[in-house]
């Protein structure tokens, strides 16, 4: 079972990086998301099926596809690849090189001597349910809250006021899609039939 | 009678309220009549009280009268006292009376002035604070007489304040004085702290029996003494701001700065006189400026122009002796030639004042002359004054109390024949300047013409003094025994040698031989004194001796001009600096820390990462 | 991991990517918890995973409707061009 444990935690690190060099956002979403259900399998490895299930589901499930719901939304187009290249040169790894190392070097010395045993027995999600309903009944009642207010507040922000009308789109996009019928508003119309 | 003490000072201090607060609304009359009238009834006063005290004195000839607490902190309760004794009562007299002449004389020198009433408030309060300087019982009156005596002469000296080296002349001598009253104040506190009391009879009395004699706190406290009379009297090292101090209208030249004020310094020595008996190394001291001070004040009168310079350094000089005789123990002879010094000398500023409102304020000697025929009044009381001044034998009342001192310089038990000599040749140069300053004024070719002549209120001070200058010296041995009350006798200790007789002839013969070369040099052949000036080391002595002997320069290397380096280093003003360098610092500390301030969250993530990276090291390394 | 998330964090200029190495530090945190709840058999490390799951979404939901808003209003996704706040 620990091969398992190194192999995910291997393919975890190897795909977070990849992810940080991507010059493509989506390339890098999707290697995050590899990263997370890597991190996931170590979860089932440690004998936490609740939270492994959770990872995947919500972590990589909901969260990711937000990501890239708005990345699709906001429609960034072909030249942010170049810019990113741009903005990657080699020498600005210099200084975030340097504190990551210091802190890898920092917590490996706080971490030595630590037994390093794999926990025996899994923690099923019943024992988790007890325990969130026990002694950490507040934290779920804060949580709920939290989210509450990132909902209110996510809706709040993402209203735009809208000066101009609905119509960003040029004419013959409109045409086109009014053709093909994916246009539920011009669809029916008899323009189409004029032009031909 | 004598209850009536509180009045003498009492009345021109009123009197100089009324003026300064309603002086100029009040018609001349008035201002005249109060100004004068007021020190003429104190000198009324005086003179009763003279009276009954010499016919009837006091229980141990003495009588205090006190008013009142000055101030009660602690242990320390100084009293507003006056103190009346042989000496006071002498010194009274003169004050009161001369002024009182002298007053009287200004109200027609000031006539046409259009400050007349405040140049008569700053006289009567001048007086006032005299008169308390000398009554005070207790040092503290003593002192308060003595500032008040000090800024009025800064007031009066500067009285023609538009014209800005009046005001420099005042300053001078106001500073000048400062340093000698700091001295004296730094010596009252180490009296106070060492003896307890201020008050001048019990002082003298406790320092006799704790300090033995030539113990240091005597000898520290009286040399501080010294160097404050030596300020108010212009004696050496502190003699530079009298000759200056002539800008002074000439009334006031005659009040302050030749029978009272510069006698102050005389009058606190004679009054402490025991605490100098018991530091005989300050005594000396004292004698020896003395000396030095009549040298050098006689050897600069021979070269000055002005004739209001040349009467200047003349109390210097004469002042010397009066320190001189202190410095010998010849208390009772300090003291007459004082009483002597005052008429003559008050005279002789009077007469210089006549001639000068006379040949339209011409003040150089060498523009004057033949003025004998042209002020006969002045010419007679003036040459009566400078006889006095020079010690004509046997006429006239200068003769009689310099030689005594010079006399005494030889035989106290103070003396030493060195000083004898040195006031020998003062005497001689006495009479060298006193003559040649009179043949060149009255006598000779008519200089300037005269444009004024004298009124009565300028004539009869004049002819009263003159009488009171040849007259006074008479007056020798009543005064001394009626100085023994109050100062201690001289003993003769150093006979063989000289009597006093031998002594007085000597003198009389430098009188004599001062007249001759005077009459040489100034009358006969003018051009004689000319060639001496014009000779190369005659030409360096007289304009060496011309400055003071350099003092000024002296001075002003010394302290002026450091003082105003320092001043123009200090104009950024160094303290000011540490305020404003804080307010730098933090201007400075905003300009760097708000460059931090980019608006970047990578350089904030990057600031924090760092910090915590930092502070996690920190704790690593310390736990 | 961590350290790696810190760096993109640091590194790239995209919003998008600063999200993103944000909630792999998240993760990572998540991670050494449930570690930890395993090593000493209790429920609490992942318990305390929930919470950070759940606070991680409504930090996302946030974050990028911040994004749209910051697009729409500056046209770019450069965290540089978002430095108004300075001086």
């Amino acid at each position: 079972m620990d091969v398992t444990f190194y192999i995910a935690g291997a393919i975890a690190v190897i795909s977070t990086v990849l992810m940080l060099t991507r010059l493509n956002v989506v390339h890098a979403l999707l290697y995050l998301i590899v990263s997370l259900l890597a991190v996931s399998v170590d979860f089932f490895v440690l004998g936490a099926p609740f939270v492994a299930a959770l990872e995947a589901i919500v972590y990589a499930g909901a969260i990711m596809v937000l990501f890239l719901f708005v990345i699709m939304m906001l429609n960034i187009g072909r030249h942010a690849a170049e810019t990113e290249r741009e903005w990657l040169t080699p020498g600005i790894w210099k200084g975030p090189v340097l504190l990551a190392v210091i802190l890898i070097l920092e917590v490996v010395y706080l971490a030595r001597g630590a037994s390093a045993g794999l926990g025996t027995g899994a923690i099923g999600p019943k024992e988790v349910g007890i325990a969130l309903f026990g002694p950490y009944i507040i934290g779920v009642e804060l949580a709920s809250m939290l989210l509450l207010a990132g909902l209110v507040g996510a809706y709040h922000l993402g209203i735009r006021k809208t000066e101009k009308p609905e119509i960003r789109h040029v004419t013959d996009t409109d045409e086109g899609r009014a053709d093909t019928g994916g246009d539920l508003v011009l669809a029916g119309t008899d323009r189409s039939a004029r032009t031909t | 009678m004598i209850t009536w003490l509180w009045l003498i000072p009492t009345l021109p201090l009123v009197s100089a309220t009324v003026v300064i607060l309603f002086g100029s609304r009040l018609p001349r009359r008035a201002v005249t009549a109060l100004g004068v009238g007021s020190i003429g009834l104190s000198a009324l006063v005086t003179v009763l009280i003279a009276v009954r005290f010499v016919t009837a004195p006091p229980a141990g000839q003495a009588y205090t009268q006190i008013l009142g607490t000055w101030l009660s902190v602690g242990g320390f309760q100084p009293q507003i006292g006056f103190y009346l004794d042989a000496l006071s009562l002498l010194m009274l007299l003169v004050v009161t009376c001369v002024g009182f002449l002298i007053h009287i004389y200004a109200a027609e020198f000031m006539f046409e002035d259009e400050s007349y009433s405040r140049y008569f408030a700053y006289m009567n309060l001048f007086v006032a604070s005299m008169i308390v300087l000398l009554l005070g019982n207790n040092l503290l009156p003593l002192l308060l007489g003595w500032e008040g005596v000090g800024v009025c002469s800064y007031l009066l000296i500067g009285f023609w304040y538009r014209d800005p080296a009046n005001g420099r002349a005042a300053r001078k001598a106001f500073i000048v004085t400062r340093v000698g009253d700091c001295a004296m104040m730094v010596a009252l506190f180490l009296l106070f702290t060492q003896l307890g009391t201020l008050q001048i009879q019990d002082l003298m009395q406790r320092a006799s029996v704790q300090w033995a004699s030539g113990s240091t706190y005597a000898l520290v406290a009286t040399l501080l003494l010294l160097l404050g009379a030596a300020g108010k009297s212009a004696q050496i090292p502190l003699q530079v701001w009298l000759p200056d101090a002539m800008a002074g209208p000439t009334p006031t030249s005659a009040l302050i700065h030749a029978a009272t004020m510069v006698t102050a310094g005389v009058y606190l020595i004679a009054r402490t006189h025991v605490l100098f008996t018991l530091a005989p190394a300050a005594q000396s001291a004292v004698a020896v400026v003395g000396a030095a001070t009549l040298l050098l004040a006689g050897f600069s009168a021979l070269t000055q122009h002005d004739i209001k310079r040349i009467l200047a350094y003349s109390t210097v000089s004469q002042i010397g002796y009066m320190f001189l005789a202190l410095g010998v123990g010849a208390w009772q002879a300090a003291m007459f030639h004082f009483f002597t010094h005052a008429f003559f000398k008050a005279l002789l500023f009077l007469g210089a004042g006549v001639i000068i409102n006379a040949v339209d304020d011409e003040h150089s000697i060498f523009r004057m002359g033949g003025l004998r025929k042209e002020l006969p009044v002045a010419f007679w009381t003036f040459l009566a004054g400078g006889c006095a001044l020079a010690g004509l034998p046997f006429i006239t009342a200068g003769f009689f109390s310099k030689d005594l001192i010079i006399w005494e310089a030889w035989s106290a038990p103070g003396g030493h024949p060195t000083l004898w000599i040195a006031g020998m040749v003062g005497a001689g140069l006495t009479s060298l300047y006193t003559f040649r300053l009179i043949f060149r004024v009255f006598f000779g070719p008519l200089g300037t013409p005269v444009t004024k002549r004298p009124g009565y209120a300028m004539k009869v001070p004049l002819v009263i003094l003159a009488v009171l200058a040849v007259a006074a010296g008479y007056l020798k041995e009543p005064l001394l025994t009626f100085l023994h009350s109050s100062l201690p006798t001289t003993i003769e200790a150093r006979v063989g040698g000289l009597t006093e007789t031998g002594s007085e002839m000597i003198a009389g013969l430098l009188f004599l031989a001062g007249l001759y070369l005077a009459y040489l040099f100034h009358l006969k052949k003018r051009n004689l004194s000319n060639a001496l000036v014009a000779n190369r080391i005659g030409g360096a002595l007289d304009e060496w001796w011309f400055a003071g002997w350099g003092f000024d320069w002296l001075y002003d290397k010394a302290f002026v001009q450091p003082y105003v380096w320092l001043a123009n280093v200090n104009r950024s003003d160094f303290v000011d600096a540490i305020y404003t360098g804080i307010a730098r610092v933090a201007d400075a500390s905003y300009r760097v820390l708000s460059r931090t301030e980019t608006g970047r969250v990578r350089w904030y993530a990057t600031a924090m990462a760092a910090g915590s990276v930092l502070f996690i090291a920190i704790v690593l390394v310390w736990y | 991991m961590f350290s790696l998330g810190l760096t993109g964090l640091l590194v790239r200029r995209n919003l998008i990517f600063v999200l993103m190495s944000l909630e792999v530090m998240l993760n990572t945190a998540g991670l050494a918890f449930v570690v930890g709840g395993s090593r000493w058999h209790q429920p609490d490390g992942q318990v305390m995973f929930v919470f950070i799951l759940a606070m991680a979404a409504a930090e996302v939901a946030v974050g990028l409707a911040l994004v749209v808003q910051i697009y729409h209003r500056f046209k770019s996704l450069d965290v540089d061009a978002i430095s108004e706040m300075r001086g």
